[in-house]
């Protein structure tokens, strides 16, 4: 059974859709039940993962039993188990939120949501490029038609730029293959890794490539001058699927971060690829975040501005190659996608309760929902930074990490001033949201939320306090997760094994 | 061969990008459509060109590398599916707003 461990999460989210196809006739309830208890299955599995990964081992799943390079190989290291587990908790409570009736609102919600999940883990447990490709195109797919759930004009229009832009990045990220395949030979990660140090390759070439492939990972992760699209889409979303979505521009950061260590880095040929250019751009996306949270108009345009600024922060991290920057990041990671899903949620429920005026800034009628003020509080602070929250925590480290590096002073400087925005435009939206109101406003709904969308926020907003609490243990596993990616000989002696691949010469 | 290839990669992925930047839903789609072709050629030549023969291992036989062609099958399945579901949410967005232009405002 342990052998099979790495598959557990694509299976488990790959059969709740097929059956959940095939009980189409049922009705919703039926599943609604199969999805939720595949998120909780999703979630028992990618812990045991977790723990499984813990032994330093890196499991490698030969799909078909075909050895790598030439098969299709699933590895599953310490950084690799974190991110399922993270995807798995958050699409089980953005799933439980959804159930509360928003599934209704159009046709197939169920089993796309368990395909996004299905794409989202794969992308993260595979070892090989080309199924890498093949896991961001499922997740995409499923992302645009879940971005489109619930109709509007809005939606479609946001709908018809993302994918348009996203069918543009998947022809870059076809190129890049096809040149990484012409000059390498190979496009299993860890092959990669040895080929790129092997003399006699041809250098510009797979310069080149590896630089198509770090900026369609970075279109992903909404990189500065790739990153306009975001906070058009993430706001026209529906609130659990906005909330599912950021972990999407995580995927991206992972990706880089997984090259960078495993081959880039490395390899004489490629190790300065991300200097002088990635750091400046991480820092403009921070900027440029903070500058439009100060701008934005509803509480939903601020958290997808919240989510584009923690994308920048993080992509800092590629640039330094280090074990103790990345164990920074993993932490400050995992803290900024619950916070900033937290707040896709709240955003929701506090347009519900304000009728017409919705989540915009604007005065309105009286909240009568204490707990869901001070679940706004504990977010926002935990999204900008504020102690005693894990958000503090996070940054903390980051810049702890990075202060003895010679770009101190332009992070520290770009990092702080993006806070210090953030939490000016955080406390100016959220006193508007919760205590201006106007009297000539009518009531919004006064009914109750219902157990599942409370339960949701609470799921996604307890992070924060539970990460700060046990912060210690967390922190150890993300040094621990950070050590073995940044020794990536054991990762390419686990997926190729010790002998030599017998190649042959091409023209 | 190389260089009607080339020639062929760049004319095609020439036009789609111009058609992709007319910010009007049909070319680009179109625009779209002669990328993916772009690619999915060059897909098929990162596999080095060879004049008669199967992408099948026998012994003694000549042959040529099978996976890029593998690779292109993969991506013309993807890239088909993608531009259909394009096509659906621009005739969408046509008909909801009444205007083919990617950035079309509500219909007034």
């Amino acid at each position: 059974m342990t052998q099979h461990a790495a598959i557990l999460p694509l299976l488990i989210p790959f059969v709740a859709a097929l059956l959940q196809l095939a009980a189409k006739g049922y009705g919703i309830g039926v599943q609604r039940a199969i999805g939720l208890v595949a998120a909780a299955l999703g979630v028992a599995a990618t812990l045991w993962l977790v723990l499984l990964a813990d032994d330093g081992m890196v499991r490698v799943y030969a799909l078909g039993d075909w050895v790598a390079p030439f098969g299709i190989v699933l590895a599953v290291d310490r950084l690799a188990a974190i991110m399922v587990l993270l995807t798995a908790a958050l699409a089980a409570s953005t799933l439980l939120y959804a159930s509360a009736g928003f599934d209704e609102r159009g046709r197939h919600f169920h089993p796309l949501f368990q395909l996004q999940v299905f794409g989202l883990q794969g992308a993260f447990l595979t070892g090989d490029l080309f199924n890498l490709f093949v896991f961001f195109e499922v997740m995409l797919l499923a992302s645009y038609v879940l971005l489109a759930h619930g109709g509007g004009l809005a939606r479609t229009r946001a709908g018809l730029a993302y994918v348009a832009l996203n069918l543009a990045g998947s022809a870059l990220f076809l190129i890049a293959l096809g040149m990484l395949y012409g000059t390498l030979g190979t496009l299993n990660l860890a092959d990669v890794a040895q080929r790129l140090q092997a003399p006699g390759i041809d250098v510009a070439p797979a310069r080149l490539a590896c630089m198509m492939l770090i900026a369609v990972f970075a279109l992903k992760a909404a990189l500065l001058p790739l990153s306009f699209w975001l906070p058009h889409a993430y706001a026209a979303a529906g609130a659990p699927v906005a909330a599912l979505f950021v972990i999407m521009t995580k995927v991206g950061i992972v990706s880089i971060l997984r090259v960078q260590a495993i081959a880039f880095a490395p390899a004489a040929a490629t190790t300065d690829l991300l200097d002088g250019w990635l750091l400046p751009l991480a820092l403009a996306t921070v900027l440029f975040a903070a500058i439009g949270a100060l701008a934005a108009l509803r509480l939903r345009d601020l958290a997808a501005w919240l989510v584009l600024a923690s994308a920048g922060t993080l992509l800092v991290v590629p640039v330094f190659p280090q074990a103790d920057v990345s164990a920074a990041a993993l932490y400050y990671l995992v803290q900024s996608t619950f916070v900033a899903a937290a707040l896709f949620l709240i955003a929701e429920l506090v347009a519900v309760r304000r009728g017409e005026v919705a989540d915009a800034f604007q005065p309105g009628p009286r909240l009568h929902t204490p707990w869901l003020g001070s679940a706004f509080l504990l977010a926002a602070a935990s999204a900008v930074g504020l102690p005693p929250f894990a958000g503090f925590l996070g940054k903390l480290m980051l810049l702890s990490a990075l202060r003895d590096s010679g770009d101190a002073l332009a992070i520290w400087s770009a990092l702080l001033l993006a806070g210090l925005l953030l939490m000016l435009a955080l406390a100016k939206g959220g006193g508007r949201l919760f205590w201006e109101r106007s009297p000539n406003h009518p009531h919004g709904s006064s009914q109750p939320f219902g157990w599942r969308r409370n339960l949701a926020v609470a799921l996604l907003v307890s992070p924060a306090l539970l990460l700060a609490l046990f912060a210690q243990p967390v922190a150890d596993y993300a040094t621990r997760a950070a050590a073995q990616l940044h020794a990536p000989q054991g990762y390419v002696a686990a997926v190729l094994g010790t002998q030599a691949i017998a190649r042959e010469t091409r023209p | 061969m190389e260089a009607l290839i080339a020639i062929a990669i760049g004319l095609l992925t020439a036009c789609g990008v111009f058609l992709m930047l007319r910010a009007r839903t049909f070319p680009l789609i179109l625009g779209l459509t002669l990328l993916s072709y772009a690619v999915n050629l060059f897909l098929f030549a990162s596999g080095r060109l060879r004049m008669d023969a199967p992408p099948l291992i026998r012994a003694g036989a000549s042959y040529t590398d099978p996976l890029p062609q593998a690779l292109v099958l993969t991506a013309i399945v993807i890239g088909f599916g993608m531009t259909a579901y394009l096509v659906m949410l621009a005739l969408r967005a046509l008909s909801e707003s009444g205007d083919d232009h990617v950035d079309a405002k509500e219909k007034q």
